[in-house]
């Protein structure tokens, strides 16, 4: 019961957005190349629900793989910076300068250091997007103990490494989870954009765009539809790994 | 009787030779006999909390000697040979409340079993045995505070040092662990330190019971408390209400600081 008062509102929000859209393109008469109609984009998907899933599975492998690596080395590195000060204080400049890069300008000159053929670009890609939300936060999440658990831990002598394992590392879990989040669906977007700019075409992004080249809008939105499904579930994967690795916190959503 | 904490000469300069220096505590010596109760009372930035850090080697003293069950307190302190507990419970909200009292026990490489079976008793002595698998989110603050004082005491240390541990607790809950904690001590014969502002609890708890005064923080005088009993008819003794008095005329007062020795 309560989770049906929760979930409802939200479930029809979304059917009322839905059904406005509808209403407002048949009635007033929006050019499908401007808004296509749901009903029109939801008969595309229908009818391009192998493509979209193929597509879908392609991206998804290079979201996930890119995320998986980012995330590790963004792990590794935020435990490194936080055993030194001095490590700590040049890394996060370091970091924000690879956030900085765009993937616009990256993506084209990664394509053309590896074969066409191959899935590395984009998932470089994808990795260097996850990579600074993982490791600030996390980062954050290693610097912020307690004062208390400090002391407790000194009073009980506790050397560095038990200090890390047992009040640094899980102390620092939900920061870890905060940059997973964000992660998780910027890992999907760069690895559907990173297809924009050349390389191996047989993700949601280039076949977005080539539906869009061929003036078939529903179909460019039935794959949007499709990257739109694919970054929620990463999102919601990271939320059920969230809780899983968090039982002390009662809500999904914090 | 041996000492459980003696406490000598000691001077503690914070930021020493920065701007920013504070000379916290000056020429205190203290004296706690084995199993005896002592509650450290004085307005704030008298440096009581600081004494209660230098015995438990939180921090290094400037000048002057601790020692702890007749050892360094360094070394005392590698020993866990004492408990600690503070104003906040400072659980650890990842485990629950039973790997919470064991994990003094865990670092000092105490087996499974008998980690647990020391939990439950702990637990037990402080009336959460029915508490052990819940998370500490999930407790109310004086039942956190519990668990903290079970977890103080989990490596039946000789020594459990307090600062203010009930504080942040309302009065009701407050009396209720003050004589929880007497019953503890009865049980265990652990020698306390007790950091507190609060006159009242101080002389219910207290076998002795030090004034410190501020600026520099020193020890202005120490008043044995000997009640009837110490419950509800204790509160209510003349004797209670004499050492009230007594205790707030030494904090009100400024004599010559004298040091304080059992």
């Amino acid at each position: 019961m309560r989770t049906l008062l929760r979930v409802l509102p939200p479930v029809l929000t979304g059917i009322v957005a839905v059904v406005l859209w509808e209403l407002t393109v048949t009635l007033g008469r929006i050019a499908p190349f401007i808004l296509p109609a749901p009903s029109a984009i939801w008969r595309e998907l229908l009818v391009q629900r192998g493509n979209v899933a193929e597509a879908a599975l392609a991206s998804g492998a290079n979201a996930l793989a890119g995320l998986v690596a980012g995330s590790v080395l963004a792990i590794l590195a935020a435990l490194l910076a936080s055993r030194s000060r001095i490590l700590g204080e040049v890394s996060v400049p370091f970091a924000a300068v690879i956030n900085a890069l765009p993937i616009i300008a990256l993506a084209p000159i990664l394509n053309n250091m590896f074969e066409s053929t191959s899935s590395v670009p984009r998932r470089l890609v994808t990795a260097i997007v996850v990579f600074f939300p993982v490791f600030l936060n996390l980062l954050r999440g290693l610097r912020e103990v307690d004062p208390i658990h400090q002391e407790l831990m000194h009073a009980y002598a506790a050397g560095g490494w038990t200090f890390a394992r047992k009040v640094r590392l899980p102390g620092a879990l939900p920061h870890l989870f905060t940059g997973l989040r964000q992660a998780s669906s910027l890992a999907v977007i760069a690895a559907v954009v990173a297809e924009y700019f050349g390389g191996l075409q047989d993700g949601l992004g280039s076949r977005i765009t080539s539906a869009a080249a061929f003036t078939a809008y529903p179909r460019a939105w039935a794959f949007v539809v499709g990257a739109c499904l694919l970054g929620l579930t990463f999102y919601l994967v990271t939320l059920l790994l969230e809780r899983l690795a968090m039982p002390w916190r009662q809500r999904l959503i914090a | 009787m041996t000492a459980a904490v003696v406490v000598d000469g000691v001077t503690k300069i914070f930021n020493r030779g920065r701007p920013d220096e504070v000379l916290a505590l000056t020429d205190v010596g203290l004296t706690v006999g084995d199993g005896e109760f002592v509650s450290l009372i004085g307005p704030s930035g008298c440096g009581k909390s600081t004494l209660l850090r230098l015995i438990a080697d939180l921090i290094p003293p400037t000048t002057g000697t601790v020692t702890v069950a007749g050892r360094p307190a360094g070394q005392a302190r590698r020993d866990q040979e004492y408990g600690i507990a503070f104003q906040q419970a400072g659980l650890f909200e990842w485990r629950t409340v039973r790997r919470n009292v064991e994990l003094p026990l865990e670092l000092r490489g105490a087996g499974r079993a008998e980690r647990r079976a020391r939990a439950e008793e702990m637990l037990d002595l402080v009336g959460l045995a029915d508490f052990a698998g819940h998370y500490p989110g999930q407790l109310s603050g004086g039942m956190q505070q519990r668990v903290a004082i079970a977890r103080a005491l989990a490596v039946r240390p000789p020594l459990l040092l307090m600062d203010e541990p009930f504080g942040a607790l309302d009065e009701m809950t407050r009396e209720r662990l003050q004589s929880e904690l007497l019953g503890i001590r009865a049980t265990t014969g652990t020698s306390t330190v007790f950091v507190t502002h609060s006159i009242s609890e101080a002389v219910f708890l207290s076998d002795r019971v030090v004034v410190m005064s501020a600026r520099p923080g020193r020890i202005t005088a120490a008043i044995e408390v000997a009640l009837p009993s110490r419950d509800e008819a204790g509160r209510q003794s003349p004797v209670f209400f004499e050492k009230i008095t007594e205790v707030r005329q030494a904090l009100r007062g400024t004599p010559a600081p004298i040091t304080a020795e059992a």
